[in-house]
């Protein structure tokens, strides 16, 4: 194989795999608006929220420190402990779990049958909510998030594709990123279980009903409130799978809720409204953009990273609006 | 038979002169009562914007998703008060109702839909799984169709499943809300045959809406008739039958031939029944 087909595979890797950790935010965003119809503008803020709350619980903080300390005049940050990874991310599961009780009881339960552009609104202050509380809570410093994934490129398959290349041409191997492959799997997990839960449980099928028809879906003894903590307890907990992906990349601090920005192109090609579509949706924009900078960007001066995920949103916006994956409506007259 | 004027038979359900406001201003129920009999079919009759959905769904309490609610009077089930229950748990006490308009589970398979009616059941699977051959044995139709998505199937079979879901419950009275709507007379007979069928053999009490007058007294051992809110006339089914002013409102006959709508109005104005 020659190294310029060698290098376009390993671009479309490893878009594929930032792919992946789009489609993981853009899967919190679908949960919610199919089951009630609500765009959830705090979804990105709610991955920052669990990653902090992770690693404030990981590293034994004590939360609202600043807020103790100046008030009461103490001095205290730090319980002292260290905690192992999977401990933290099932007491963090907890709290998002919580925080959707909160949600669903506070706000959304006095909005039922409101326009969605009212629940829209609410969300949005919802956001703003959570990044206050969430830096009154853990500190606005940068964090790192070490839970025990692999950082770096995987050497194996550096060693293994070195081979690939034809005699007596330069190839260095691939470079992928260990933590993009563990992130692969996860979300394939991940998603795996949404569906088996969805299509086969009777929590998963209630869920549909609701988002199907909420009036039909109280008819006939659905709990709307229950469902609503359910699904936002799931968004929250993917919400936690993305920050931590993210949060072992980048580190834990304010831009990491920015991946919902990514996340809205996703959805306008996948459709708002599919598990699947988010998947798929991702992938292309996730190897498209990668594929896109490699090609032509270096015709055009480079960084179309930037806006190549937007333009190919637009483009579906005029011509398939529905997106890829998004539900037909189906109308009897 | 099954009448209410009787009272032979225990009455399940009273509702005792409510009144619902929607928004906060918009007046729809002056002081409705009513009672229904178990195992019997009560029909509530009247026209457009007569108030038959709202009672119905003042029972159920579905009136909170849209922003109505029950500001006088009470509604009592086996002499409890309902008023404050939330729907789930009316389904689990038995009163379930199925919705004006079908409202299936669009991209649910017409089984899905028929296993969220049995939500909010506690029992084994194995009887959940009888009932449902049960339902399918009163809907044949249902059975062939099990696995296509209830969105795509007819407007009879629809109602069909809506029936069925709620059946799946294993409710002890059904609050149905114009059955008939949108469908032909053949299947509109179906339907009501099916009720009628269902309310003689399995024991389900019925509290039925329905504009269509003529079909409903048929099938109905008692029927109310309302009018912009409030009861203007109640009587065994037979006996609105016969009734003059039924026949020629609701029913369309006259001795004195065809009356012109607006000597109609007038009449109405200056006759107003009761109360």
């Amino acid at each position: 194989m020659s190294a310029a087909f060698l290098n376009t595979l390993e671009v479309m890797a490893n878009g594929l795999m930032a792919g992946v950790l789009y489609a993981l935010v853009a899967l919190g965003f679908v949960l919610i608006y199919k089951a009630s119809g609500i765009f959830n503008y705090a979804q990105g803020v709610m991955a920052l929220f669990a990653a902090l709350t992770l690693v404030g619980i990981m590293e034994g903080q004590v939360p609202f420190s600043h807020l103790i300390n100046a008030v009461l005049g103490t001095d205290v940050h730090h319980f002292g402990w260290h905690l192992p990874a999977l401990v933290g991310i099932v007491l963090t599961i907890a709290i998002m779990v919580l925080f959707a009780w909160f949600v669903q009881q506070v706000i959304f339960k006095h909005l039922v049958g409101q326009e969605p552009i009212i629940l829209f609104m609410a969300t949005i202050g919802l956001a703003y909510f959570m990044e206050g509380f969430g830096d009154m809570m853990w500190g606005s410093d940068i964090k790192t998030l070490n839970v025990g994934l692999p950082q770096g490129g995987s050497f194996a398959i550096e060693d293994i594709t070195r081979t690939w290349a034809a005699e007596g041409e330069r190839y260095y191997g691939m470079y992928i990123d260990n933590l993009d492959m563990i992130a692969t799997m996860v979300a394939a997990v991940l998603v795996g279980a949404l569906v088996l839960f969805s299509q086969y449980t009777k929590q998963g099928r209630a869920m549909r009903a609701v988002a199907d028809d909420h009036q039909a879906a109280l008819s006939v003894g659905i709990n709307l409130n229950f469902i609503w903590v359910l699904v936002w307890s799931l968004a929250g907990f993917v919400a936690l799978v993305a920050g931590i992906m993210w949060g072992a990349k980048s580190g834990v601090q304010f831009s990491l809720s920015l991946i919902a920005l990514k996340a809205l192109p996703v959805l306008m090609l996948g459709g708002f409204t599919s598990i699947p579509g988010a998947i798929v949706g991702g992938l292309i924009i996730g190897v498209g953009e990668k594929l896109f900078e490699f090609w032509i960007g270096p015709l055009v001066g480079g960084a179309t990273e930037n806006w190549f995920a937007y333009v190919l949103a637009l483009l579906f916006l005029v011509f398939r609006p529905q997106g890829l994956f998004g539900e037909k409506i189906i109308e009897r007259v | 038979m099954l009448d209410a004027g009787q009272t032979q038979q225990e009455t399940l359900l009273e509702v005792n002169n409510i009144e619902v406001i929607y928004n906060h201003v918009i007046l729809v129920l002056k002081g409705v009562s009513l009672k229904v009999p178990k195992g019997g079919i009560t029909a509530l009759l009247g026209g457009n914007g007569a108030g038959k959905t709202t009672t119905l769904k003042a029972v159920s309490n579905l009136l909170h998703s849209e922003r109505g609610e029950v500001t006088k009077g009470s509604i009592t089930y086996r002499g409890e008060d309902i008023a404050e229950r939330d729907p789930a748990e009316l389904v689990k006490r038995g009163v379930i109702q199925v919705m004006e308009g079908r409202h299936c589970f669009e991209h649910l398979t017409v089984e899905e839909n028929l296993m969220t009616g049995a939500y909010t059941r506690r029992d084994r699977g194995s009887a959940v799984g009888e009932d449902l051959e049960k339902v399918y044995s009163y809907f044949p139709r249902l059975k062939e169709r099990r696995r296509s998505q209830a969105g795509y199937t007819s407007g009879g079979e629809q109602q069909m499943l809506a029936v069925g879901r709620a059946l799946m419950s294993k409710p002890e009275t059904i609050l149905l809300d114009e059955p008939s709507m949108g469908l032909a007379p053949q299947l509109v007979e179906e339907i009501f045959g099916i009720v009628k069928d269902l309310n003689e053999k399995e024991g389900v009490t019925f509290l039925l809406a329905e504009q269509n007058t003529n079909v409903a007294l048929r099938f109905a051992n008692y029927g109310y008739i309302l009018e912009s809110g409030r009861v203007v006339m109640d009587g065994p089914a037979a006996d609105l039958r016969e009734n003059p002013d039924v026949k020629e409102f609701y029913l369309g006959m006259s001795d004195e031939g065809r009356k012109s709508f607006r000597e109609v109005r007038s009449y109405r104005r200056r006759k107003r029944w009761l109360s």
